[in-house]
């Protein structure tokens, strides 16, 4: 039995339901996009995975928490896009994300690949988060849209510099003569060339600034260097491998400096290094990006690392402290409205991040906070040794043995 | 300027290490030798033999010497199988898609490597890749002496077969007049195959001793594969004694190189020879008239 | 040159020129670094594909012509599209330079290539170890929006402007072909030394062949350095654009006039689509796409071993009867 007029309780019932819409719809606002871009695949794939894995533990946290709640508690939805460790498909995943609507970006890690998205972000006035990179063009470029978290260069060099000094100072003065040893790209000759200049003007002699190639098959001529040149401190900033091959050499040649005092290196604050080198390991400094290790939010982060099977590494940190700053952005400009946004991040005064910087301030584009911290290799753990207020651990230098 | 014994110490390292880039050459030589292709998937071949290597070690504890008899047989067959399958039929015996062909298979093995083992750094843990042995003044790395000892076994073991077995003479015949080996009966196919084959093994025996001093991720095998062309150039594409004086050669260059100019600059060394050495001895130290 | 040789480029670039009206930015994006690489790869059509000598270092006038262009912005204040010319001219000497050494000394088949492949990596490393070239750091073009400063915010406006010279390219390409210059060029790629018997001055024909190649390529670097504004050693001279426009113009079928343009399409096209079509297994497990591809790439030699041109050339003949 059919009836073609529609029973009025039906009606009435749907009408109820077309009122009651307007509610449905109001709490359930639309997820507001978050680009995150990282290398992904190629010679940086394992930062890559690091730094998305930071980020969507950000993106839950933030949605397990209700959401942004000036949008009615609009999730936040993360648009993973790979970089593929070069700078041409960085700027290409950019015109994607932008395609696809995201409020922001936030990412990069590699300064090229920072370089070529932020700007190719800027063509969209779509604003443009760094993760990582720290070469100084970046936000020295003057791009309205372009926001580093982290430090960068000239940031990290002083602080390392003025670290060092108190060190040494702190343990009356044991180091004078200083080798550098660095990577030949980017990050690694501009470091070298700043700690040059400044740590004469501390009293500090560099012997020697030893250059070396990425990928490097062999540190035995830099080790036979070090052999006759005996410094009191050695500072090598070098990516992963080319580190591990060259403590395992000069273990192999039995040079003990006081100090291996790393900056920006990539295996000097890596859990891997420590784990399977724990005798090299034992002792090494690196002024670095680090959390803040007392943070709960951080030590729940590392947790689920660890569950994860991830070994820790600060492009964990700083994507998930990212992610949050651009979700607080969207929430102070009360839309996700990429101008609005932008307004937003330059006005920040942002504490809810992991990092050991103190509320956002941006510069230029540059987070005024933020610094590195320095950490050293204790009981098989990493452990942060400067500045006072974050640190969990005292000092050990020189070191014996 | 630098003291007599650091020159000596960098020379003997040079050595050393030049002895493990002819080993990884010996593959690239013989390859090119007797099939006249560049074999582009040199780099990404190395790279699987380490993962190879480093994977017996993590699963089974396996000392990489030991791992060497086996790994070699295994990836004799692999290359076997890859040329006598995969590259030779692609190809249509046309060198430009020889090219492609390899250079596509590459691609492949390097991100299969990515898929499977991420793109991690590993390498041995343990001690075994500190030993030295002193020699007078110097600290000479142990497992680098052994690897200089095995790579000379190694070129010795392959010259002796290409010079006196069968199948060595089959190969020489091939390589020199196709057509006219195919008319006594050889099979070039199955020839061409063997010499990939051997090219592999060399590459797993290469790979096998270079894992103890050294570290393994995806990308590992691109860092010898511009030099082990530069030594098969030097030595002359095709002559075993070539890649192995080559290899020498390259490394000594390389390591006084890297001490006097740094390690960076020093990497010109290597390409200022590869260029003057095609620029006026084409043929190289022992290779054929062209 | 016949109409036929160079219809069928033109009209492929003219539907080219029609995607901004319906692409996104971001299609738009990759077919104008897709065009730029097949500017490039058309530089070594001419001295690869036509004049037979392959090399594998065109990185050498790629990152000349983007150095180039850069250095003389940034230190001396010169002009973008003079400084696209200077490049281009540079290019062409840089060409010639290595022309004159490899050909001098005879060197051919794989000893030329190589002897290439070393040249862009001694450039490389000089690039990376001198302040000239910004070093380790590289440079960076400053950011002034402008058709005057070569600089073009617009996808479209720059697509345009790539299709134009790479169909000026093709014109010369195709005009060269049907010449005296392309009959010298194919007698010395198919048989050097019976075009020397015929009278064929094969070391002028090479060193003219690698001049005009390094030319092209050098434009499609400064091309490259306008888009990014930013470059570093590896980024101008490392080997991912050799072996790029190396595939190219073997994918698309080199000698031929669209070749080169059809390859660089081809080869980005690929890697796209795997990219896309892997999207969901991509994230968790990197690596895969690039697996496809390079699976891609060898299936496509070993069923198209002329390449594409090749394989439609083959495909027409067998529609015509």
């Amino acid at each position: 039995m059919t009836n073609p007029h529609l029973p009025r309780r039906a009606l009435l019932g749907a009408g109820a339901g077309l009122l009651a819409m307007p509610a449905v719809l109001r709490a359930q606002p639309a997820a507001v996009r978050i680009g995150v871009l990282q290398p992904l695949t190629g010679a940086l794939a394992q930062d890559g995975d690091l730094g998305r894995f930071g980020a969507e533990q950000a993106a839950a946290f933030i949605n397990a928490n209700g959401g942004l709640s000036a949008l009615g508690g609009a999730k936040v939805e993360l648009v993973v896009a790979d970089a593929r460790s070069n700078p041409e498909a960085g700027a290409q995943e950019v015109e994607k994300l932008q395609g696809e609507g995201v409020v922001a970006i936030v990412g990069g890690f590699a300064s090229p690949i920072c370089l070529a998205a932020s700007q190719a972000a800027a063509r969209y006035d779509l604003p443009y988060v760094v993760d990582v990179g720290v070469a100084d063009q970046i936000t020295a470029r003057g791009l309205a849209n372009t926001f580093r978290f982290a430090p960068g260069f000239a940031a990290v060099t002083s602080a390392a510099v003025e670290n060092l000094v108190r060190l040494n100072d702190g343990a009356g003065k044991p180091c004078k003569t200083v080798v550098l040893v660095h990577e030949d790209g980017l990050f690694g000759s501009g470091l070298a060339r700043l700690m040059a200049t400044e740590l004469p003007k501390h009293g500090f002699e560099v012997l020697e600034t030893i250059p070396h190639p990425t990928p490097a098959r062999d540190m035995n001529n830099i080790a036979l260097r070090l052999r006759s040149l005996r410094p009191d401190l050695l500072i090598p900033s070098s990516y992963y491998g080319e580190f591990v091959l060259l403590a395992r050499t000069m273990r192999q040649q039995r040079i003990r400096p006081k100090g291996i005092y790393a900056v920006l290196n990539g295996a000097a604050s890596n859990y891997r290094f420590v784990k399977e080198f724990p005798d090299a390991a034992l002792g090494v400094m690196d002024c670095n990006h680090w959390q803040d290790p007392k943070n709960a939010e951080a030590i729940a982060l590392k947790a689920a690392a660890d569950t994860a099977g991830k070994f820790w590494g600060y492009n964990i940190p700083l994507n998930y402290s990212c992610v949050k700053l651009v979700a607080d952005a969207v929430n102070r400009a009360g839309a996700a409205d990429r101008g609005r946004v932008t307004q937003a991040l330059a006005a920040s005064d942002y504490s809810g991040h992991i990092m050991p910087y103190g509320p956002t301030r941006f510069v230029n584009g540059q987070n005024q906070g933020a610094r590195p911290v320095n950490t050293q290799v204790q009981d098989g753990d990493i452990k942060v040794i400067f500045p006072s207020e974050v640190a969990n651990a005292r000092p050990v230098f020189p070191i014996q043995g | 300027m630098f003291p007599p014994a650091l020159i000596a110490e960098a020379a003997v390292n040079g050595l050393l290490a030049g002895a493990a880039y002819a080993l990884v050459a010996l593959g690239l030589t013989l390859v090119y030798g007797v099939l006249h292709i560049v074999n582009f998937a040199h780099g990404a071949l190395l790279t699987c033999a380490m993962f190879a290597a480093w994977g017996l070690h993590a699963a089974f504890g396996l000392d990489p010497y030991l791992s060497i008899p086996p790994l070699a047989l295994a990836f004799f067959a692999f290359g076997y199988a890859l040329q006598r399958w995969v590259i030779g039929p692609s190809s249509h015996g046309d060198d430009g898609n020889t090219l492609l062909v390899t250079l596509g298979l590459s691609i492949v093995l390097e991100n299969a490597l990515l898929a499977l083992f991420r793109s991690d750094t590993r390498t041995l843990g343990g001690d075994a890749g500190f030993d030295v042995v002193e020699v007078g003044p110097m600290l000479l790395s142990r497992p680098r002496l052994i690897g200089f000892g095995v790579a000379l076994l190694t070129a010795a073991l392959l010259w002796a077969l290409l010079s006196a077995t069968d199948t060595g003479r089959a190969i020489r015949a091939v390589a020199k007049e196709k057509l006219g080996a195919q008319l006594v009966g050889i099979d070039p196919r199955h020839v061409y195959a063997v010499t990939f084959g051997l090219g592999c093994a060399c590459l797993a025996v290469a790979a096998c001793l270079l894992l103890p001093t050294f570290y393994v991720n995806p990308r590992v095998g691109n860092a010898f594969v511009l030099v082990a062309f530069t030594i098969v150039v030097l030595g002359g594409m095709g002559s075993i004694p070539g890649a192995l004086l080559g290899g020498l050669f390259v490394g000594l260059v390389e390591s006084l190189g890297g001490l006097f100019l740094g390690d960076s600059l020093g990497q010109l060394g290597i390409f200022v020879i590869f260029i003057l050495v095609l620029l006026f001895r084409p043929t190289g130290l022992f290779g054929a008239k062209a | 040159m016949k109409a036929r040789d160079i219809l069928p480029g033109l009209l492929v670039l003219a539907l080219l020129a029609l995607a901004p009206l319906v692409a996104s930015n971001a299609a738009l994006n990759f077919l104008l670094s897709s065009l730029i690489v097949a500017l490039a790869a058309q530089g070594w059509n001419l001295l690869g594909g036509y004049a037979g000598q392959l090399s594998f270092g065109h990185a050498a006038f790629f990152g000349t012509g983007a150095y180039a262009t850069a250095i003389l912005q940034l230190r001396y204040g010169v002009n973008a599209w003079a400084g696209l010319a200077i490049g281009v001219a540079l290019g062409a000497l840089v060409g010639w330079m290595i022309g004159f050494l490899s050909f001098r000394a005879r060197l051919r088949g794989s000893y030329f290539a190589l002897v290439t492949l070393a040249f862009a990596e001694v450039l490389r490393i000089l690039a990376n170890a001198f302040d000239l070239t910004g070093g380790a750091a590289g440079l960076l073009i400053r950011m002034a929006p402008g058709a005057a400063n070569l600089q073009f915010p617009s996808r479209a406006t720059f697509l345009w402007l790539v299709l134009a010279i790479v169909a000026a390219v093709l014109l010369l390409t195709a005009w060269i072909a049907g010449g005296r210059m392309g009959a010298r060029l194919v007698a010395v790629r198919e048989n050097e030394d019976a075009a020397r018997a015929l009278g064929v001055d094969a070391l002028r024909v090479k060193l003219g062949a690698i001049a005009l190649s390094g030319g092209i390529t050098a434009a499609a670097g400064c091309l490259y350095a306008q888009n990014f504004l930013y470059l570093d050693a590896n980024i101008a001279y490392g080997t991912w654009i050799s072996v790029e426009v190396l595939i190219a113009c073997i994918l698309g079928g080199s000698g031929t006039v669209l070749g080169p343009v059809i390859g660089a399409l081809a080869l980005h096209g690929a890697g796209e689509a795997a990219k896309i079509a892997l999207n969901g297994i991509a994230g968790p497990v990197p690596g895969i796409d690039l697996m496809l591809f390079g699976a891609l790439l060898i299936l496509a030699v070993a069923f198209l071993p002329q390449g594409v041109m090749g394989g439609l050339r083959r495909a027409a003949r067998g529609l015509a009867r």
